[in-house]
């Protein structure tokens, strides 16, 4: 890199940082530039002067206000508030108690089957992409309860009604009415006609929500296991010509008429879904089946479960932490730690974008994980100048080729030391869903939080601290 | 090149053994033991709900704090209603739950229980299970790309290793803490476990490359000697970066709330044994490796 192509660099940056700083703002902010509220920020024995010289008379304040951000492109969008998500323990979220019906279960079953139930919500409340939500069980006597948590506080009813359902999937076949002589019309047919096949919810491997080819509406496509689909050709073989209903719970979907037998285990329910409604649906079919019915007990809104005192004594711990740690950097490094100061601040003001943009939730493990990531980004800086330090006794011709020996040799451990954290937060995030591992919310935001920081840590220690170096550092014998 | 180090290593890899030993040995006793003091995340709790008199003023969390005294902890209380509360406790033994019961009759003006349920725990077995495979995947899957990288499978071994031994220090410490002082693990110790491995492997694979760079710059230079002096050239950094982590996990130990003194304390203890490990662990390993190697080929 010599000086022109970091000159331009430079610049690139330095707009990236103008857009997160903006980015960061809150929503709203008041702006007051008039007299008496300026000067009653300054000092009080400098009251008098200000009142004195300062130019502006008093106005009413201004309203500052951020749109939210929306980014259309190629027919997809990209739209986000730019509000943090704060976790359960940051900002308190909904409270739903959910109370079991175990009528139908035997006594011995009821506490495996709450436990189930308590794996199921948590899964659809996951797949739903509210991450960070805690579900526990809680039994009296007589009464089995699941208590979700939520963060924020969200559109409910829509959630209430998402984990609520007991989503039965069922393929009901017609049977001919006795008193009916022909098959009859589709508006005749009422909902006692069908029964109940042996082809279910536990026949399906998975559910996606996707749009028909030909009408791009949206419809859910059901694709069955092996088991599934034996019984799938059979059913559709004998009720060719008629209606074949698909149910969810107690009711019908929709019910399309059976053209021919379907041997590869595939099928479609097109019901006038809305987009979001196919993907919660598909959510909830991919969750899997309650073993109980269960209704929706009470909803309340909780506090933050750490006190307000709490989460400020950690931010200001983690604030004076990095102040002395840039403070470090500068006692070590001179000029150069200036620049590694800025590096830091580069980074910790990405990262909190990042959080925004993406988003991810904050937690005090988050806040804690991202101050650690600091420090770790503090390691690169460190790799880095380590380096510098041993190749400025090597003499080099020039300081473009110094910085770009030094970087090149700090690169060799800084990719392989990265590339095995990468893989463990790629295992902790389970993007593929796995069984055998986690599909825990908590986990998997350790992960992404994890990945997030290696990445924009590669991009401020080997990218912006290259370009500051390269046109600020004047390293003395070259 | 050619003066001679001292062997930090290469001769004396088993007194940090013995230190290792040391350390791990009490924790691992401790675990057999007593093993971890689990938290209200892993063994659940009591919600206890109750109404008061419509008259009565509305209650805070001291004010129940004051009536029921330090024993039981107060996980939560909350109001949800008018004059309609919700206490959260820890699992209660049945004689506990009563004696609670008769206190709050007796301070509270016109208590009423509504309905006292046992809360499961937050982080089941299936969590704790799936995690742990989760990382005995990421720690096979780190040796095979290390073991690659390094065209030697010893160094991801010893990597992996060397975690481990991080980790069992950690649920050592941990085990200890939570016999003697009481101290219980919840989620963020989990949290801090996980942290702590990646930063571990991340440190080890530092010093590895250093022996990788000097083995290609440096010809038929015994391994023994290639260690100790890659030990010596990335001591300062070793030292520097953790301090720089130290600093920030001390501030947050010192300065941050209650509720995650000991969390910042598992980072801090992770961060100072991670840094060990990968030097005093993982490399008197590779001597060892090293060592049996040799023997095998002088048979």
């Amino acid at each position: 890199m010599n000086f022109s192509q970091a000159l331009r660099s430079y610049v690139i940056l330095l707009v990236i940082a103008v857009l997160a700083l903006v980015l960061l703002l809150p929503a709203t902010m008041k702006v007051d530039f008039g007299k008496q509220s300026v000067c009653q920020t300054v000092p009080s024995f400098l009251s008098s002067v200000c009142q004195g010289v300062y130019p502006l008379a008093d106005s009413a304040p201004l309203t500052l206000t951020r749109p939210p951000l929306k980014i259309s492109l190629f027919g997809s969008t990209f739209a986000r508030d730019l509000e943090y998500r704060y976790g359960l323990d940051v900002r308190g979220g909904s409270e739903v108690t959910l109370v079991a019906d175990m009528s139908n279960i035997s006594l011995s079953q009821r506490a495996s089957a709450l436990e189930s139930a308590k794996e199921v919500i948590s899964r659809r409340i996951n797949l739903y992409g509210l991450s960070e939500s805690t579900v526990t069980t809680a039994v009296s006597n007589d009464s089995y309860r699941l208590i979700a948590a939520i963060p924020g506080i969200t559109e409910s009813s829509q959630i209430t009604s998402l984990i609520g359902s007991t989503a039965q999937l069922g393929f009901r076949e017609y049977v001919q009415p006795a008193t009916a002589s022909a098959i009859a019309s589709p508006s005749s047919m009422l909902v006692s006609d069908f029964v109940p096949t042996d082809l279910t919810g536990k026949d399906l491997q998975e559910v996606t929500a996707q749009f028909d080819s030909s009408t791009n509406l949206p419809v859910i496509s059901l694709q069955f296991t092996e088991e599934g689909k034996k019984k799938f050709a059979q059913i559709t073989k004998r009720n060719i010509g008629k209606p074949l209903a698909i149910f969810l719970d107690e009711y019908p979907i929709s019910a399309p008429n059976v053209q021919s037998e379907i041997t590869d285990g595939r099928a479609q329910i097109s019901g006038n879904f809305t987009t979001e409604e196919a993907k919660s649906l598909s959510a909830t079919l991919n969750a899997g089946a309650l073993p109980a019915p269960i209704s929706v007990l009470s909803q309340r809104t909780v506090e933050a479960s750490l006190g307000d005192s709490s989460i400020h004594n950690s931010i200001r711990a983690g604030v004076i932490g990095i102040t002395l740690v840039i403070v470090f950097l500068i006692a070590l490094y001179g000029l150069k730690g200036v620049l590694a100061a800025v590096v830091v601040v580069f980074y910790a003001i990405l990262t909190l974008t990042m959080y925004k943009l993406i988003p991810l939730t904050l937690t005090l493990p988050g806040i804690a994980g991202f101050l650690l990531s600091v420090g770790m980004s503090v390691d690169t800086i460190i790799l880095v100048f380590e380096r510098l330090r041993e190749e400025e006794t090597q003499g080099h011709s020039t300081v473009s080729r110094l910085i770009s020996k030094s970087f090149g040799r700090a690169w060799g451990s800084i990719k392989d030391a990265n590339a095995v954290t990468l893989v463990s937060a790629f295992v902790l995030a389970n993007p593929f869903s796995w069984v055998f591992l986690n599909t825990s919310g908590m986990v998997r935001g350790f992960a992404l939080t994890l990945a997030l920081g290696i990445v924009l840590n590669l991009f401020t220690g080997m990218l912006v601290l290259r370009v500051l170096l390269t046109l600020f550092y004047k390293p003395k014998n070259v | 090149m050619t003066t001679r180090r001292f062997p930090i290593i290469s001769k004396y890899y088993w007194i940090y053994f013995v230190i290792s030993l040391l350390i791990i040995i009490p924790g691992v006793i401790s675990l057999a033991l007593f093993r971890l003091r689990p938290g209200i995340d892993f063994v659940g709790g009591t919600i206890l709900e109750f109404s008061t008199a419509t008259s009565s003023a509305h209650l805070q969390k001291s004010d129940i704090g004051e009536i029921i005294g330090p024993n039981p902890e107060i996980v939560g209380f909350d109001a949800t209603g008018p004059n309609l509360y919700s206490l959260h406790l820890p699992a209660l033994s049945d004689e506990s739950r009563g004696s609670l019961i008769a206190t709050l009759s007796a301070h509270v003006q016109g208590y009423k229980e509504r309905s006292l349920s046992s809360v499961g725990p937050l982080i089941g077995q299936e969590l704790i299970q799936k995690t742990a495979v989760a990382m005995i995947l990421a720690a096979f899957l780190i040796a095979v790309y290390l073991a690659f990288r390094f065209q030697s499978f010893e160094y991801g071994v010893s990597a992996v290793v060397a975690t481990l031994h991080d980790v069992v220090v950690l649920l050592g410490v941990f085990s200890l803490l939570g016999h003697f002082w009481g101290v219980q693990v919840d989620t963020l110790f989990v949290t801090a476990l996980l942290t702590i491995a990646s930063f571990s492997v991340h440190d080890t694979v530092v010093v590895y490359d250093r022996i990788r760079e000097r083995k290609k710059k440096v010809l038929r230079e015994p391994m023994s000697e290639t260690i100790d002096a890659s030990v010596f050239e990335t001591l300062t950094r070793s030292l520097r970066n953790s301090l720089a982590v130290v600093i920030v996990l001390l501030s947050l130990f010192l300065l941050g709330g209650e509720t995650t003194r000991w969390f910042a304390f598992a980072l801090l203890i992770g961060t100072i044994t991670g840094t060990y490990s990968s030097t005093f662990v993982a490399l008197p390993l590779l001597i060892v490796w090293e060592k049996i190697r040799a023997r095998g080929k002088r048979v």
